[in-house]
């Protein structure tokens, strides 16, 4: 299997703080692909460099055969890069619709003028989107929340959203940071089977942030771990599950308490 | 069949119209035709910087300094007009053309400002649009071609109730139509958070100067209509604490609603026209000595009033029916 993303020589500093050192990995196309490692390894910085956020100091990242280092997040979004995100970022004035609708906005057919003068062209394009956004939340059970204003949704349906809006951009690659987190065991067990299915059903490769380890071990194909910006360990689950410097990095730490 | 939906906006302006007119005829005097001109001009002031500070969620400061490009372009442009050519039939389209042209000259500055700001997360902006309104107000004050301190005299009165009207009608439908489309969708986002914008594919920066030009443009417009109503264009009519006043308009009005702009352009309008004649009767009865902009005090209290007591000022975001498009199929 080709990769989809492709990242050679990556290093990026905070001032005098080196988060991330020389990272190489690829994703393999249609993988699920999970990131793990403590608190301030530099996972959510992986992200932020692969998506434009922070150019990296250092290296070179390369999405679907094109180099993107550096490039606009915005433009990286339209290659097919989305994202969620670990501090949960929604539009809390909008709509859930509109949240997720708002995302597949980035081709639009109809010029400022034409939505100004309300031209057919305008009107039919909204009629499709608008299908478009409830089917993806229907998709991801949030179909009768469609209405509601988005900050009154409790942490794990936002979690959700985040997810049905990113999926709006019509991604080949989702990157997803720490989708699990305030969710209760019936939920995390939920959201499991839903991100094998989102791959799935949308045919987009998956790669993860998070910090529960059975999630991980148990969706995830192949796995990065990190500690102090390095790359520790990287391989299957059940070989880097057994790697002593992650069991002492990570997993004997967590272990510990 | 289709039934084509009511055009609420007209129909309530035309009203408006129609009520004004009937009421000339039962003592409506000049004056209060004033005041009805002026809350207009100041719908168009505080309805555009709203699209600003309000739907896409920037901080401009300087709405005034837009309203002086227009003011000045357009009052230069119908002078030249009125002593060139005595034919009267010449002067409205001339007059309609020069308040675009104002209008695109205040759009231009507006990317001029916006472009190197607009790039920048943060509040930029709000500095920049400070210093840009009280520059462009002491340019005009050292040009002598458009009269230097003593403004450009001699400005036709061109603005006329039907005219102000139709403006402040056109200014208005655009800029709801805006709001309530995708494009609205994508500003609102970019306000409720700019990074996600990013990263649903929105080019922020781009949408920011557009929409900043957009709202520049209307007070170039603004401006002009204001230069015509008053027959002069003087640099202190467009100082910083009138920025202000529109800014207030807009938070009284609710930030974000188009509405609460439009009803607090007229209470506020009308409020210190009251506020004005009560000081001058009051300065008079009791040889207290009090300014002609004391009434300005009053814009900071309620400033004070509406952060302390109610952020979402009179209308928050909420809309009133006829400035809401529904979608297809709740209609
Ligand atoms: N914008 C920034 N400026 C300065 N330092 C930063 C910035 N962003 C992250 N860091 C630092 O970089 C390091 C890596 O942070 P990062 O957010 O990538 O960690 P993480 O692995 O996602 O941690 P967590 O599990 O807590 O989310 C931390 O030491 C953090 O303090
Ligand atoms: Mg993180």
């Amino acid at each position: 299997m080709s990769a989809v993303l492709k990242v050679t020589g990556m290093s990026h500093w905070f001032g005098g703080l080196k988060a991330v050192s020389n990272f190489h990995f690829e994703v393999p196309e249609g993988a699920i692909y999970g990131l793990i490692g403590p608190n301030g390894s530099g996972k959510t910085t992986t992200f932020n460099l692969i998506t434009g956020i922070y150019k990296p100091t250092e290296g070179k990242i390369e999405f679907a055969g094109g180099d993107i280092t550096g490039a606009k997040p915005y433009r990286i979004v339209r290659k097919g890069v989305a994202r969620t995100f670990q501090n949960l970022r929604i539009f809390g004035s909008m709509s859930v619709l509109d949240n997720v609708r708002v995302a597949r906005q980035y081709r639009p057919a109809s010029t400022l003028l034409a939505s100004t003068l309300r031209l057919p062209s305008f009107k039919a394009e909204e009629r499709l989107r608008k299908a478009e956004a409830m089917r993806l939340l229907d998709v991801l059970h949030l179909a009768d929340r469609a209405k509601e204003q988005a900050k009154n949704l409790p942490y794990g349906e936002l979690r959700r959203l985040e997810i049905a809006r990113a999926l709006a951009t019509d991604p080949k690659l989702l990157l997803l940071d720490e989708p699990a987190a305030g969710m209760n065991p019936k939920e995390v067990q939920d959201l499991m089977a839903l991100i094998g299915r989102v791959r799935d059903e949308f045919k987009v490769t998956v790669f993860l942030i998070e910090h529960h380890m059975k999630f991980v071990m148990g969706l995830c194909e192949r796995i990065k771990v990190l500690d102090f910006g390095e790359t520790i360990a990287e391989g299957i689950p059940e070989v880097v599950a057994k790697d002593p410097r992650v069991l002492e990095a990570y997993l004997g730490k967590k272990g510990g308490h | 069949m289709k039934i084509p939906r009511t055009p609420w906006l007209l129909v309530v302006a035309a009203g408006f119209w129609a009520v004004v007119q009937l009421l000339r005829l039962v003592g409506f005097n000049d004056y209060y035709l004033f005041i009805a001109n002026l809350s207009l001009v100041y719908v168009i002031l505080a309805v555009s910087l709203n699209l600003i500070n309000g739907i896409i969620g920037q901080f401009s400061l300087g709405h005034m300094g837009f309203a002086a490009v227009g003011a000045y372009v357009s009052g230069s442009i119908t002078t030249l007009i009125y002593k060139l050519s005595p034919n009267v039939a010449a002067h409205y389209p001339g007059f309609v053309l020069a308040l675009v042209a104002g209008g695109v000259a205040a759009a231009l500055v507006g990317v001029a400002i916006g472009f190197p700001t607009l790039r920048l997360k943060g509040d930029y902006l709000a500095i920049v649009t400070l210093g840009f309104g009280e520059i462009i107000r002491t340019i005009f004050n050292n040009i002598d071609a458009v009269g230097g301190p003593r403004g450009l005299l001699g400005i036709p009165k061109f603005s006329t109730f039907t005219v102000i009207l139709a403006f402040a009608l056109i200014t208005v439908a655009v800029i709801r139509n805006i709001a309530e489309s995708a494009h609205g969708r994508n500003m609102i986002a970019i306000r409720e958070n700019e990074l996600a914008a990013d990263l649903v594919g929105i080019d922020t920066t781009g949408y920011k100067v557009k929409v900043f030009a957009l709202g520049a443009f209307f007070a170039g417009v603004g401006g002009g209509l204001y230069a015509h109503l008053l027959q002069i264009a003087h640099p202190t009519q467009f100082g910083f604490i009138y920025s202000v006043q529109v800014l207030i308009m807009v938070y009284a009005g609710g930030v974000g609603s188009l509405t609460g702009s439009v009803l607090a352009a007229f209470a506020l309008t009308i409020l210190t026209q009251v506020l004005k004649s009560f000081l001058s009767w009051l300065k008079a009865a009791t040889d207290l000595p009090i300014g002609g902009d004391w009434y300005m005090v009053v814009y900071a209290l309620l400033l004070i009033l509406i952060m302390l007591y109610r952020t979402e000022g009179l209308m928050g975001t909420r809309e009133a029916k006829l400035m809401i498009i529904p979608e297809e199929d709740e209609k």
